[in-house]
């Protein structure tokens, strides 16, 4: 039974042209798996509209 | 007796300048203690000896010459494989960059500490691309702990704990994007300086992740510590992210008394998630500084989270191409999180950044109050190679996306970091001494005053 991440899986793969082969699956799944539980965790914080981000980091 | 390859930086550019040992006795030295137990330690990956004894003569001819050696004369120095050495390819702890035409240049470091006298001996091992915390690499084998040749060095630069804990070399330099400076410095039982993001140039260096990525020296006391980082800094244009700060040298401040510093103890996150051995160290860190506050840092195991996040997608950007090329020659646990890291969706990278802005101002509240934080540099002492889970706080979890969780909510705000080793038996373990931005000296003083006290020390390498 295909598990619910790998449609999602397939999907980026082909509109990225990034393959995926079966063996590495499971393990492309678990990582994705942890990465989205975390993201989560990140878009459950409630931010102000106006808070920039900070992708060049100035200390 | 203490011999030429267990000298410190300090003592040796003093014993080169002051004509008492030649620069080629110094390398020569190191390159036999390479020689000698580098087969089990697997620290280096390129031993330099030409390049270094051809350095080496220079020093001692300018000597002769009466001209002004540097401040690091003669002190043999490695670094990890990412930096840029003029002849080599940089590969990155990978199999894949092997095939990049030799560097022409060497990276900015490189070229400001070997201005100071110093003498590069060769290029240290390293988890593949950085994305690691354990040393370990299916390509190169991995680094050895000089302590226990059983068990980890911590990555990612793995190899220049091993090669700084073994005492190979009294100076190495490595990169910490999420704590790969401070958790070798950890497991190997020695000091480390992760500076303040964009501190220390980062030019001709090949990158992971660019919004957290820092460069900073390792050494065996907190004098050689500071001697390397006054000499790598100042501005460089080569690096769009290096401070336009002039020089602000700490060496001269770190023996200033630390009686007038606010230390306090990081709660919360900092105090989870830790096994005995690292509770038992910032005990003994804290009770030294008669440090009793605590304090929360708010929300930092969200900051972790989001350091995860950036981190993965970044390092998925940087490689994107390489992963459709060559997938398979990449180490395959590597692969698959750079794949899936690929799959996050940009939205959610947004908010991570986002929430990095929100974070900065939390924690620059509290050092309006506060001048050091204490927290553990990891949760453990080195696990044993090949470890995969370890049980913390009662749950099974696995070691390699673990071993960082207290040194990523650090980085992700660019924090500079003294990581100091606590000498525990039978294992080293370290201490972060966190300081403001730009206040690296008020770490390096604190470490120093520690190391005055007894508390902290760089244990002899007796695993080999």
């Amino acid at each position: 039974m295909p598990e619910p991440l790998d449609d999602y899986i397939d999907a980026v793969s082909k509109a990225l042209a990034l393959p995926v082969e079966e063996a590495w699956r499971p393990a492309v799944r678990a990582n994705l798996e942890v990465s989205l539980r975390l993201a989560r965790l990140v878009d459950e914080f409630a931010l102000p509209d106006e808070t920039e981000p900070a992708p060049i980091f100035t200390a | 007796m203490t011999t030429k390859s267990e000298m410190t930086a300090a003592e040796i550019a003093k014993a080169v300048s002051g004509g008492k040992m030649s620069a080629l006795d110094a390398t020569e030295a190191a390159l036999a203690r390479i020689k000698q137990h580098d087969t089990i330690l697997n620290s280096f990956t390129d031993v330099t000896a030409d390049r270094a004894r051809a350095k080496a003569r220079t020093i001692d001819a300018d000597i002769a010459a009466g001209k002004n050696v540097g401040p690091l004369a003669g002190v043999p120095f490695a670094v990890k494989n990412l930096f840029d050495v003029a002849g080599l390819p940089t590969r990155a702890g990978s199999k894949i960059n092997r095939d990049l035409a030799p560097a022409k240049r060497d990276a900015t470091l490189i070229e400001r500490l070997e201005a100071a006298g110093a003498v590069l001996v060769g290029a240290l091992n390293m988890g593949e691309y950085a994305y690691d915390f354990t040393g370990e690499n299916v390509h190169d084998g991995p680094s050895r702990n000089p302590h226990d040749t059983t068990r980890m060095t911590g990555g990612s630069s793995g190899g220049s704990g091993s090669a700084v804990g073994g005492a190979l070399v009294p100076i190495a330099l490595g990169s910490d994007t999420n704590g790969s400076i401070r958790v070798p410095s950890s497991f190997c039982g020695i000091f480390g300086l992760k500076p303040t993001y964009g501190r220390l140039s980062r030019a001709r260096s090949f990158p992971f992740v660019a919004s957290l990525d820092h460069l900073g020296p390792f050494a065996r006391d907190v004098t050689d510590l500071a001697l390397a980082y006054d000499a790598m800094q100042g501005p460089d244009a080569d690096d769009a992210a290096c401070t336009t700060r002039g020089l602000e040298p700490t060496l001269p401040l770190i023996a200033n008394p630390v009686s007038d510093l606010r230390i306090a103890i990081a709660g919360g996150h900092f105090q989870k998630n830790v096994f005995p051995e690292a509770v038992e160290a910032v005990s003994r860190v804290a009770k030294a500084l008669g440090a009793t506050k605590i304090v929360d840092v708010p929300e930092a195991s969200r900051a972790r989270a989001a350091a995860y996040v950036i981190t993965t997608t970044e390092g998925a950007s940087l490689h994107l191409d390489r992963l459709r090329k060559r997938p398979n020659d990449f180490d395959p646990a590597v692969r698959d999180r750079l794949i899936a890291g690929a799959m996050v969706p940009a939205a959610l990278v947004d908010r991570a950044q986002k929430f990095r802005r929100w974070y900065r101002a939390q924690l620059a509240e509290i050092f309006k109050s506060v001048d050091v934080l204490l927290a553990p540099a990891t949760p453990c002492t080195a696990p044993k190679l090949g470890q995969v889970m370890f049980n913390l706080d009662g749950v099974e979890l696995p070691v390699r996306a673990n071993i960082g969780i207290h040194t990523q909510p650090i980085s992700f705000i660019g924090l500079p970091v003294v990581a100091v080793p606590v000498p525990l038996e039978p294992l080293p373990i370290g201490v972060q001494i966190i300081a403001a931005p730009w206040r690296e000296d008020v770490a390096l003083r604190v470490a120093y005053a520690l190391e005055k006290m007894g508390v902290v020390a760089a244990p002899s390498p007796r695993g080999f």
